[in-house]
């Protein structure tokens, strides 16, 4: 199954951005395989309204079922739950050890938004 | 023709001057509130409300039997309004600013527009002066879809006076732009002179005539004074920092309605407004 994980670099070893919308890269990693692709996040990173909705576009578009960050804002957690995307807040470490957690059952999916909108 | 009464600072005294400015004017006159998040010159000219107008703006909303999830929509909207999500499309009505672009570019015509709240319009009246204000839905951010609104109101052919929101941002180029003249109130003090320059600096960007009144014009400093020489802003009013006028603001009265001498310094200023307005434009780069 494929997830993401908002990330500030391109690789497994890169740590965990906790920003979701506005990450420099969204990491998509098969959980079985380990193959994973770096989805430049970079227009979304500038962008001036709606980052996380976007962001939550492009994690659709990619076929993840999952999303591992650190915070989730209101839009971008109802357009996951749009897409049928669950979400895990409040991960951190690297990418690779994030996709270990959530290998073991370590992460837990949320029913809320961590965060407040930014207006 | 029209004139807005603007300032970069708040608390200068811009309701107060376009009040009283409106109630001194010996003809037919209309006033129009576009501080529509927090409008308050009701409290002063106590209008008879007429009749309260919802106002809103258009936002998509999509057929999903229509719908093909082919993201165009998506694509030509400049603030991330609208966003396939899987098997859905997804509206974000509070981002939209209405432009109608997703509804243009769908081949399959599956976006309809439907409408959100941005607040209401109240039209009164004052002995004949004609009253209009905005008031924005709380939790709205879009105020200058409103103020478009109010000011569609204008009749061209009476005396229209706009009481603009502070600042310099969206809300007060949209109560500024079209004006004939643009009046700027301010205090002699630092805060007001740093922000007389932001405002004067949109005024600029507009090419709308103005002029400056100085409120509490004996407090502070004479920055203002050269500021506005040294710009070439005539000084059109002063006005003291008078208890009386105090003790009148604070039980929602205007002082040219009970003191001659007022009405007299408010028509004194609407006659060199019309002065500087009629006389032809010099191009003084």
């Amino acid at each position: 199954m494929k997830i993401a994980i908002s990330s500030r670099g391109k690789d497994l070893d890169s740590p965990i951005d906790p920003r979701f919308g506005r990450a420099p890269y969204l990491i998509i990693v098969d959980t079985d395989s380990l193959e994973f692709e770096a989805v430049d996040n970079g227009a979304n990173m500038n962008a001036f309204k709606g980052a996380g909705i976007q962001a939550a576009a492009a994690v659709s578009k990619k076929g993840a079922k999952a999303l591992l960050t650190g915070h989730c804002g209101p839009k971008a957690f109802q357009a996951l739950e749009a897409a049928q995307i669950k979400v895990a807040n409040d991960v951190s470490g690297t990418v690779r050890d994030a996709v270990a957690a959530y290998n073991e059952g370590n992460v837990s999916f949320s029913d809320n938004p961590n965060t407040d909108a930014h207006w | 023709m029209i004139i807005s009464v603007a300032s970069g600072k708040g608390g200068t005294g811009k309701t107060t001057i376009a009040t009283n400015l409106a109630c001194s004017y010996e003809g037919s006159v209309q006033f129009l509130d576009c501080d529509v998040e927090e409008p308050n010159a009701h409290l002063f000219i106590r209008p008879d409300i007429h009749d309260v107008e919802t106002i809103r703006t258009p936002v998509p909303e999509v057929d999903m039997e229509k719908c093909t999830l082919c993201g165009k929509c998506s694509e030509i909207c400049q603030f991330n309004a609208i966003a396939v999500l899987g098997e859905t499309v997804l509206p974000f009505p509070e981002l939209c600013h209405s432009c109608g672009g997703c509804m243009a570019v769908c081949p399959e015509k599956a976006i309809t527009e439907t409408g959100r709240e941005l607040g209401i319009i109240e039209r009164g009246s004052r002995k004949g002066m004609a009253f209009i204000h905005g008031k924005l839905r709380i939790g709205e951010a879009m105020a200058p879809p409103l103020i478009r609104k109010v000011r569609e109101n204008i009749r061209p052919d009476v005396l229209t006076i706009i009481d603009a929101p502070p600042g310099t941002s969206c809300p007060v180029i949209a109560s500024m732009k079209g004006a004939d003249f643009v009046l700027l109130v301010t205090e002699p003090t630092p805060f007001g002179l740093y922000d007389l320059k932001l405002a004067l600096g949109a005024v600029k960007l507009l090419g709308i005539p103005c002029g400056l009144v100085i409120n509490r014009s004996d407090i502070g400093d004479d920055h203002v004074r050269a500021y506005a020489e040294a710009e070439k802003v005539p000084v059109l009013m002063e006005i003291t920092f008078a208890r009386k006028i105090a003790e009148a603001y604070s039980r929602g009265e205007m002082p040219v309605e009970t003191d001659d001498h007022w009405k007299a310094m408010f028509r004194e200023l609407y006659s060199r407004i019309a002065a500087i307005v009629q006389t032809p434009i010099e191009k003084t780069g």
